[in-house]
């Protein structure tokens, strides 16, 4: 391309500007000023009560994370193995849950889980809850799943384990098979090329999987209302709650937002950094 | 090799769990949209009456349509507009590319509440100023001799500003997607078509289109897909009197979401199954054929 | 140049399609204005439309409908959780609703903050039947803004069958005997109501100790894992699939549970409980206001309150729509109502005299009850 084509990203650079740019200085603005729109900082300085709900969210979408990895890599690697026929269905697969809408989805997840649910009754069916009261002496008539941390947690890598394993397929699926030859050939034996060479290369593919998946469990909000029962709350029922729901206050919404932001921002650097800077991978 | 073979048994029966997890859900709800009943846990036999009352219920056929409107107009935008911005990022010095790509993929690495609340700011606070104005001032003009009072229209969150929060969320994948097909490009391809008397658009159109058209045909799907998954930033810009199908979902969620939605999502489900497979099967007869042109 | 020229077309471009919402009024200097629409302006060229705010379950559907038919106005209808949350989508400037039918106390605020605009009366006839009860009540004590949509009482929903004998008071909401099947609703007014009368205060009490001590006997009960979600419309799944067993929701509600569960039992507790009016009203910004008062009229009528009532079981502000109530489920069922149901909707003034209507609160104590309710989810 001999003459520059540079001009052609104008229009977009203007939209950013708009759209996301302004966006956030408008966050960062209410997040400094008090309902009449003078400075403050009280926004900040009342943070340290919410320490709780920052700390369960990061705890909850970290253990979903980690969970979605373990999960997700064996799958990803035991897919990129198989045939290409094979490898075609299964990439169908994982990338069909995502058009049914996933609050649709975690509302049947819902009726699986409650305490009426289609999981206990299905216990009950079995004589499981019969023969736990008969040996155990206890009087159980169903497990509690709805409403605990654990639903909210598998309703998160319900939702986004799809996030982890397509990244890191398509990492694995690009490796240098000769790679893996050469460190077989060299006398590594399978535990050792994969410690060795796999895991190290698919590291770009984790860590866009990771990104992928501890971003929107931080967080979420319609996963842990409709699972969690909104009792304890998350950081996304705490925004949504100063914006749209029962305890309007703008400003300090955007202060949490904007600590959410930066803490994300900067767990996310630093994870980067692991990486030694690697190309982010590209997710499909 | 009978331990790989058992090993293959294994991962296969791990991957056939896994799957089952991810779909039991979906399975649910497939099998409720033709209970006789309005539970979602009680079989009460088999019936059709939640396919006959969806296409009566109002509310979900607009959403419906309100979604699949506003995601294959985002989708439109977005994959236009992100692919000549990847050309445009492409060309550019990169003392200014990066900064660029950096605010390029804020919105796909922020938290969809911090995009959406965002937006929402931004949008009240320009429709305020602007509604200000508009009720308080208006332009008179003189036409033709007849004096005409010309008064701004108010402005209010609804589909204009659904669709600029798709569009501005779907960009940077396109560009994402777009960026390494020109990269992966030979740039000799477009400087012959230039020494042989093509315009950039005529290069463009016979060189560079059809090279990086993988790049933007997958860049278009996964902006789709985000659009009409999305409900977190539609949730937040789209004002009172427009909903997208999750919208209506969420609103449903607490009342208890009637079948008819189960109804519309399996229909929408085995659309885009079909859909699937009928691309896959004429990518992997396309290969096929390919492979065997190489053999012989 | 091409590129001055592109420029310039997508300027051009991009302020047509703004101009294109403009109205275009043309002014005569002999005096008389003639209307010139423009395309663009929906409450200016026939098609009529109204923007409805209403709860959730809280209309009957087909009321809509007709009220469409009959004249020819669309109705758009969207539906808020609680009046809190409304009133976060009002102030947030996202909404553009014409019509909203919030709770008393909410309706003192938004008149309060000027968000209101008087109505007209004299194109509300159905005003007239409003039982005078629910007229100039302290909300709105010269009843300038809002015409009654329905009245009820908050109580306690029970599953019979999952808890021991008959609940009289509000205790069981923090009784440890039911941890894990007791809801909670998920607003701060109501909740911290019903502590409050527990311990014996009024529910419109700005001592800031009382409001803590309330809001502490719901936190202790929180931590004990007494309540396993904070619901609004949910509760409907919940108890009516037997998913819980004890929740605190309105009158109206619990009858249409009723229909699907008949293990259900409601009470207004000794202790007293609130009592509410949810009231139409315009909004002062409002875009279609001659519609906005033709849908209340419509609503207000006679007809439309007894298949209101049919239907959401919330009794009705209307004088003859209440008192012909039981002849008419009698006529359509065929059927004589059961009269403790009744007496349930419309509760008798022996229930009413123990019961309190929330009021508008000071800011001071509007903003503890937001912070104390963020805190409860810590």
């Amino acid at each position: 391309m001999k003459n520059n084509r540079s001009f052609l990203a104008i229009p977009y650079v203007v939209w950013m500007a708009l759209f996301v740019v302004a966006p956030i200085i408008m966050v960062v603005i209410y997040s400094f000023t008090t309902a009449d729109f003078s400075f403050t900082t009280d926004n900040f300085t009342r943070m340290g009560t919410f320490a709780v709900i920052f700390t369960r969210s990061f705890k909850l979408a970290i253990i979903a994370t980690l969970i979605c990895l373990l999960v997700g890599y064996p799958l990803a690697y035991a897919m990129a193995r198989e045939g290409k026929e094979f490898q075609r269905v299964a990439m169908l697969l994982i990338m069909l849950p995502m058009w049914v809408n996933f609050l649709l989805r975690t509302y049947a997840t819902m009726s699986i889980l409650e305490n009426n649910g289609i999981l206990n009754q299905l216990f009950s069916a079995i004589g499981l809850f019969d023969f736990l009261n008969n040996t155990m002496g206890t009087d159980i008539q169903y497990f509690r799943m709805i409403g605990t941390q654990g639903a909210v947690v598998l309703g998160m890598v319900y939702n986004y384990l799809p996030f982890m394993i397509l990244p890191i397929y398509s990492v694995i699926i690009k490796l240098d098979q000769s790679l893996l030859e050469a460190a077989r050939d060299l006398g590594a034996n399978s535990l050792g090329v994969f410690r060795k060479v796999i895991f190290p290369l698919s590291l770009p593919g984790i860590l866009s999987g990771v990104t992928m998946v501890f971003v929107p469990s931080v967080s979420t909000f319609a996963i842990s209302r409709l699972l969690g029962g909104g009792i304890q709350m998350m950081l996304g029922d705490l925004i949504e709650q100063q914006f749209l729901g029962g305890a309007y206050n703008p400003h300090l919404g955007s202060a949490i937002a904007l600590v959410m932001m930066i803490i994300v921002v900067v767990c996310m650097w630093v994870m980067n950094h692991f990486g030694e800077g690697e190309e982010q991978a590209v997710m499909l | 090799m009978s331990t790989n073979r058992k090993n293959r048994v294994g991962s296969r029966l791990y991957m056939a769990l896994v799957f089952f997890f991810l779909y039991a859900p979906i399975l649910l709800l497939i099998v409720f949209s033709f209970n006789a009943g309005k539970s979602g846990v009680v079989w009460q036999g088999f019936s059709l009456q939640w396919y006959a009352e969806l296409f009566q219920d109002r509310l979900i056929i607009q959403s419906v349509y309100t979604t699949l409107l506003v995601s294959v107009l985002a989708t439109a935008i977005a994959t236009v507009v992100g692919t000549f911005t990847a050309i445009g990022f492409f060309s550019m010095r990169r003392r200014w590319r990066a900064p660029l790509l950096t605010v390029n993929n804020i919105p796909m690495m922020n938290a969809d509440i911090v995009t959406g609340v965002a937006m929402c700011l931004f949008f009240v606070a320009v429709f305020g100023g602007w509604n200000y104005l508009a009720s308080n001032y208006a332009f008179t003009v003189n036409l033709f001799g007849a004096i005409y009072r010309i008064t701004l229209p108010k402005l209010y969150l609804g589909f204009g500003t659904l669709l600029i929060a798709h569009v501005t969320f779907n960009i940077p994948y396109v560009i994402l997607s777009v960026s390494p097909k020109l990269r992966q490009m030979d740039s000799n391809l477009v400087d012959a078509a230039r020494d042989l008397g093509c315009t950039w658009l005529q290069a463009f159109g016979k060189v560079i289109l059809p090279e990086i058209m993988p790049g933007i045909i997958s860049g278009a799907l996964i902006a789709f897909t985000m659009s009409v998954d999305d409900f977190v930033i539609s949730y937040f810009t789209a004002g009172s009197s427009t909903s997208t199908l999750a919208m209506t979902i969420y609103g449903m969620t607490k009342k208890g979401v009637t079948p008819e939605i189960n109804a519309i999502s399996t229909i929408l489900f085995v659309v885009v199954l079909f859909l699937l497979i009928v691309v896959n099967v004429r990518e992997s007869r396309a290969e096929k054929a390919a492979a065997k042109r190489q053999l012989s | 140049m091409k590129r001055i020229a592109a420029l310039t077309l997508s300027c051009a471009l991009a302020a047509g399609l703004l101009l294109s919402g403009c109205s275009v009024e043309r002014v005569d200097n002999t005096g008389g204005s003639a209307e010139t629409p423009s395309g663009g302006n929906s409450s200016n060229d026939g098609n009529r439309v109204l923007n409805v705010c209403n709860w959730g379950e809280y209309i009957d559907l087909d009321l809509i409908t007709e009220f469409e038919e009959q004249t020819g106005i669309k109705v758009n209808y969207q539906t808020a959780e609680s009046n809190e949350a409304l009133y976060s989508v009002l102030k947030n400037g996202g909404a553009n609703y014409d019509v909203i039918c919030p709770s008393d106390y909410m309706i003192s605020q938004l008149i309060e903050e000027d968000m209101l605009q008087p109505l007209d009366y004299s194109k509300i006839p159905n005003f007239e039947k409003i039982d005078d009860r629910f007229k100039n009540l302290s909300y709105d004590p010269e009843n300038l803004y809002t015409v009654p949509y329905t009245w009820g009482t908050l109580g306690i929903i029970y599953n019979t069958t999952m808890v021991d004998g008959p609940i009289t008071s509000w205790s069981a909401m923090f009784d440890e005997a039911n941890a894990g099947n007791v809801l909670l609703i998920n607003n701060s007014r109501d909740a911290f109501g019903m502590a409050l009368y527990y311990l014996g205060y009024s529910v419109n009490t700005t001592d800031e100790a009382q409001i803590r001590e309330a809001y502490q006997l719901i936190a202790d009960a929180a931590s004990k894992g007494v309540y396993q979600g904070k619901v609004m419309d949910e509760v409907f799944l919940k108890m009516e699939g037997g998913n819980a067993a004890v929740a605190t929701y309105y009158a109206g509600d619990y009858l249409t549970m009723l229909e699907s569960n008949p293990d259900l039992a409601y009470v207004v507790p000794e202790e007293g409980s609130n009592w509410f009016v949810d009231a139409m009203c315009i909004l002062k910004d409002a875009q279609n206001v001659e519609e906005a008062h033709e849908w209340i009229n419509f609503l207000a009528s006679t007809e439309s309150n007894l298949r209101n009532m049919d239907y959401i079981w919330y009794a009705s502000p209307n004088a003859e729509a209440l008192e012909q109530y039981p002849a008419y489920y009698e006529e359509t069922y065929g059927e004589p109502l059961d009269m403790e149901l009744y007496e349930i909707m419309a509760a008798p003034q022996e229930v009413l005299d123990r019961c309190e209507a929330y009021l508008v609160l000071p800011e001071e104590t509007r903003t503890l009850y937001n912070d104390l309710w963020i805190e409860l989810g810590l």
